[in-house]
């Protein structure tokens, strides 16, 4: 692996940027790994990474049915954020906060992580009352998140249309400054490549058909589409697809699969400094570095697989936001794409362990997974080495929809990601 | 948009006149009370989730207002057949 500095990077421009080596090698699957990650995602990617880096275990192999970082990982609106209401959720997203300064260093990787701030708008009584409450919270947990007036979110974010005219005016602002974006697949394509250096075997075109299992119920290994490999050690971090793999474990999952759909539009010159969402019209948005509004719409009402969403979605979404921004209304939308997002009854991951012995689980992350990327990768690599949960994802157990101890963020929130 | 065909209707009618209302043909226990914590967890929480053929409830709810059961593919989007509530399983 050849590392990026400028000194490298010097050099290589004097000989015209030829010859620069693959960042990992595209292997092929060996007959046994002591632990295999199902899902080449960022999370799945990054419990690769984590596994070899802190745990020492580098016969890992990283199973991808397509390409790296072509599912959700390459499909979400990158914000980072983790102002959530209840202390788990709290500790959970800011562990992943945490990861995200000094990323970039660790991986020898740009993820371009931006701390541009994420500001939400209340536009009514109730939303005032429940960000308020949130800050509080928040700040009670460690959590940076303060209230702005109008004025003061304006100046923030200039586009905003704060006329007291507006459909929905806006009355006030939540902002996160620690929260912002990151270049998504630099995630998956960094964690790859610092994995690999590490001894992981990163195997794409490789879908898994089956989870064999012995006479005392533990994993012994997959079947995929490359033939069988042996493992004691499963990690499941397959987004959508986690309902079909823990079938052919022969578990049921209180998981429904639905497609959420985004959409950028023309680049434009640097317009809009931060990241806006308002959750009571549904809306959300930012600026890629490249100069595309990103923009979240939301999940179709049913479950589907598809990978594409329905065109009425969208419609609404960018009603929501010429209303909010009118000046963006001439704005051209160049692409619009669909992933399929994994939800749970209570809105909270599950990440953890599973009844069956050796078969570990990182789903349920909904709409929003990409602000958790290096804090699950880390915490699932925590989970499958030492067998135990992290106190940390100790309360995102599967066990919580028998015993009741949910962690119902929606109801309490109404999150928008 | 996918068009629904909706059988007290019969006639095929745009996805926005309807509301999807979940996996179809999970029975409300007569006694709740008498369940075990997994067969509860079981029924409120556990969803099929299947990648092919899903059974699931539908209403027709800038319509008829009625509920009906639909039999669709979750790869395709496409319909199988739609049926009314308390037809047998398709």
């Amino acid at each position: 692996m050849t590392r990026f500095s400028a000194m490298s990077l010097f050099a290589k421009a004097l000989g015209g940027h030829q010859g620069w080596p693959e960042q990992w090698p595209d292997a092929a699957p060996k007959p046994a790994y002591d632990a295999i990650i199902v899902g080449g995602g960022g999370h799945g990617l990054g419990a690769a990474y984590y596994l070899a880096k802190k745990y020492g275990i580098t016969k890992v192999a990283v199973l991808e049915k397509g390409w790296i970082g072509g599912g959700n990982t390459g499909r979400n609106t990158t914000i980072i954020r983790s102002n959530y209401l209840y202390d788990e959720s709290a500790h959970l997203y800011d562990h992943a906060v945490k990861l995200w300064d000094g990323l970039s260093q660790e991986l020898n990787y740009n993820t371009m992580y931006s701390k541009r701030g994420v500001m939400m708008l209340a536009h009514n009584v109730h939303d005032i009352q429940s960000f308020k409450r949130h800050i509080h919270a928040n700040r009670l947990n460690g959590v940076d998140n303060e209230w702005l007036t109008p004025e003061e979110a304006k100046a923030y974010c200039p586009p905003l249309n704060i006329s007291p005219d507006a459909r929905y005016p806006v009355l006030g602002a939540a902002l996160q400054r620690r929260g912002g974006t990151a270049r998504h697949d630099t995630v998956a394509w960094g964690y790859a490549r610092a994995a690999a250096a590490l001894g992981v075997d990163i195997i794409q075109n490789c879908a898994v058909t089956g989870i064999n299992r012995g006479p005392d119920g533990a994993v012994t290994g997959v079947e995929t589409t490359r033939g069988s490999i042996a493992c004691k050690r499963i990690g499941v971090s397959a987004a959508g697809n986690t309902s079909v793999l823990m079938q052919m474990a022969g578990l049921d999952f209180p998981l429904e699969s639905y497609p959420l759909q985004a959409l950028v539009s023309e680049p434009v010159k640097p317009i809009f400094p931060c990241v806006v969402m308002s959750n009571t019209v549904h809306a959300y948005m930012s600026q890629s570095d490249k100069g595309e509004l990103v923009i979240g719409a939301g999940t179709d009402q049913y479950v589907s697989y598809s990978q594409r969403g329905a065109l009425h979605i969208v419609e609404h979404t960018l009603a929501a936001i010429c209303e909010i921004f009118p000046i963006f209304r001439r704005m051209r939308m160049l692409r619009t794409w669909g992933g399929i997002v994994d939800v749970t009854p209570d809105r909270s991951p599950i990440l953890g362990k599973t009844p069956v012995q050796g078969l570990y689980v990182n789903c349920g992350w909904g709409t929003g997974g990409f602000k958790a990327t290096p804090g699950a990768g880390d915490l699932l690599a925590y989970t499958m080495a030492k067998d135990e949960p992290h106190r940390i994802n100790a309360p995102f157990n599967l066990d919580r929809f028998r015993n009741g101890r949910l962690i119902d963020e929606a109801a309490a929130a109404a999150v928008a990601h | 948009m996918i068009l629904i065909h909706c059988p007290y209707c019969d006639e095929k009618r745009a996805e926005l006149e309807f509301a999807y209302a979940g996996q179809a043909h999970i029975a409300r226990p007569a006694d709740p009370s008498a369940l075990s914590d997994e067969e509860w967890e079981h029924y409120l929480f556990i969803r099929a989730n299947p990648r092919g053929r899903h059974h699931e409830r539908w209403r027709h709810i800038h319509g008829c207002g009625r509920f009906f059961n639909a039999v669709r593919d979750t790869v395709t989007d496409k319909f199988e057949t739609t049926y009314k509530a308390g037809e047998p399983r398709k």
